[in-house]
């Protein structure tokens, strides 16, 4: 084990924040991608949603390990081409929750803000957004721990990360390799996903709160 | 003042309103009623102009706002929507201050107001103005409502079946409530209701809408007094007086008096009286009969030596008979000061008596209906 440690040690800590990097930016470049597009599509006629969301929906299905290929024929071996790739798939979750928690907002409550002079901007950030709030951060705790585990795939095109350990694991036959890579990915995913609930708890108001107390 | 002008609106081939036209004054309460989709919630909410007219105008104290940003309208105009018109996301203070702080009054301004309105309809600000919808009843929470569309203080409130989801002893409670907060606000007031009831009791106006177009517009009294169409009549339904007014003294009469056999003691008399609670007993003969009355009175002052009632039999009390006018037996009653009048049959039994009580039961009953 101290072997491990004294000849993997410093790697896997460069490898757990290069990984970290990653998800980090994607993760805020697609949130704010996806919550930004989510707004739009929600601003659009119902038409438009009907024909982007199936679509988005399909490029969605694509894996991720083809779409970072292809950036990578496209763009090069860059730090930037996961980021980009990662962020995109980021955007998904936020974009589709963003669009339909702004969807099941009662019309009663926009009518309701509407009729007390509300312009359309003031009924977004104050009445649609914050009724929306735990659907998009739902949104958001699943775009960050999926974005944990596809960022392993940077590492097929040299980036580094976390992967680097599977994948090394996995070509030389070495378990405790893959284990070294699995287990620190995996920490970080159940981590991220505490912080977030912990986040959804701070940001929602106490009046939305299912247990509120009657 | 409210005016519509040949106010016109088609949803597609649909047309909900037909050349509609009609003036709300300042500070009266207007309730809209009629059957579903007569155009009464249309009708209402273009007024802040939620929904636009296809022809014709809306005048707003003489001003037609079509064709100008409606958001500054629409601050200055109250609006209640049913059930869920509160953000849940905001608090009770926070709900009432969301027009005022629209219109850019700051925080302690904001909050005076809360102060005020909460103490208005007796809920303490320490413990209401900082729950949630959530945390409230449904009564409060409609409360809460009423007071967010007054906290601007807009001339104008506009009302859609606000108090349609509550049970009724709440609505009663609101209904008298928001009543009272219009008189002494001096508040223009449009009601959108289906409830006849709920109308008559906080209408200065109702106006009655049918297939987009009025089919009456009349005070409540005026609308009980003289329905517009057999429409108008269904709808107001029990509210409405009886064909059949009350003419004679057996209308007004209670059945079944305390009466006693005129061979009986006095004690026994005093006994009867203070079993049924009542001051005097008519007197019968062996056939019924009506002799005269008897009261506690005048056994107290000379009954004892008696030992029968007949000596004291009092034939002072006023008696009709059945199918007499009743005008002249209630005016009777209520000038003299007399407590009742004896009904007898042609054939001089005891039919009943008219009391004030019995009188104020028929006068309520035809008024409001038997709601036995």
């Amino acid at each position: 084990m101290s072997d491990f440690f004294s000849m993997y040690g410093q790697m896997l800590i460069r490898s757990i924040l290069i990984h970290l990097k990653y998800v980090l930016i994607s993760v805020s470049a697609g949130f704010a991608l996806g919550l930004g597009l989510g707004i739009l599509l929600s601003r659009l006629p119902p038409k438009f949603s009907a024909v982007i969301l199936p679509i988005l929906s399909i490029f969605q299905t694509v894996p991720g390990i083809v779409f970072i290929g292809l950036l990578f024929l496209w763009i090069g071996m860059i730090p930037a081409t996961a980021i980009i790739a990662l962020s995109v798939y980021a955007m998904f979750p936020v974009l589709k929750n963003t669009y339909t928690g702004i969807e099941q907002v009662p019309a009663g409550y926009c009518e309701a803000a509407v009729g007390c002079g509300m312009t359309s901007m003031q009924v977004l950030v104050r009445v649609e957004l914050p009724l929306a709030m735990p659907t998009i951060i739902g949104g958001l705790r699943m775009s960050t721990v999926y974005t944990i585990s596809w960022a392993v795939l940077s590492s097929m095109i040299g980036l580094g990360g976390l992967g680097d350990f599977i994948y090394q694991g996995v070509s030389s036959n070495n378990n405790t390799l893959i284990i070294a890579g699995a287990i620190p990915a995996a920490v970080m995913a159940v981590l991220a996903g505490a912080l977030i609930d912990r986040v959804q708890k701070k940001v929602v108001p106490r009046g939305l709160r299912k247990e509120a107390i009657r | 003042m409210i005016q519509f002008e040949h106010v016109v609106k088609r949803y597609g081939k649909n047309t909900i309103l037909h050349d509609l036209n009609f003036t709300i004054p300042d500070g009266q309460f207007v309730v809209l009623i009629g059957p579903s989709g007569c155009g009464k919630t249309t009708s209402l909410k273009m007024i802040n102009r939620l929904i636009e007219p296809d022809e014709g105008r809306i005048l707003i104290d003489g001003e037609d706002y079509a064709g100008k940003n409606p958001v500054n309208l629409r601050r200055h105009i109250g609006y209640v929507i049913q059930q869920i018109g509160l953000f849940p996301n905001m608090t009770v203070a926070q709900n009432i201050s969301v027009v005022p702080r629209l219109l850019g009054q700051d925080k302690a301004a904001c909050d005076k107001k809360v102060h005020e309105l909460l103490e208005m309809v007796d809920l303490p600000y320490e413990q209401y103005a900082h729950k949630y919808p959530n945390e409230l009843s449904g009564g409060q929470q409609q409360r809460i409502g009423v007071l967010r569309a007054l906290a601007a203080s807009p001339p104008i409130v506009l009302m859609d079946e606000p108090f349609g989801a509550l049970d009724p002893m709440t609505r009663e409670v609101l209904q008298d409530e928001v009543k009272r907060l219009q008189r002494k606000l001096h508040k223009t007031i449009v009601f959108v209701t289906h409830d006849m009831g709920e109308a008559l009791k906080m209408a200065d106006i109702i106006i009655f809408m049918n297939g987009g177009q009025i089919e009456q517009m009349a005070p409540p009294e005026k609308m009980l007094e003289a329905p517009a169409s057999d429409l108008v009549r269904s709808f107001l339904g029990k509210h409405q007086l009886s064909d059949s007014n009350p003419l004679y003294v057996e209308d007004f009469m209670r059945t079944n008096p305390y009466t006693v056999d005129f061979h009986r003691g006095v004690l026994e008399c005093a006994e009867k009286m203070a079993r049924s609670g009542v001051d005097t007993l008519l007197v019968t003969d062996d056939d019924d009969h009506y002799l005269g009355t008897v009261s506690i009175r005048d056994i107290k002052l000379k009954g004892r030596e008696a030992g029968s009632i007949e000596p004291l039999i009092s034939t002072e009390v006023r008696t009709v008979c059945l199918g007499d006018d009743a005008q002249e037996s209630v005016n009777y009653l209520l000038t003299s000061g007399e407590s009742y009048v004896v009904v007898l049959r042609p054939d001089q039994t005891v039919a009943g008596i008219i009391t004030k009580n019995s009188m104020a039961k028929v006068v309520a009953n035809t008024l409001w209906g038997d709601d036995k």
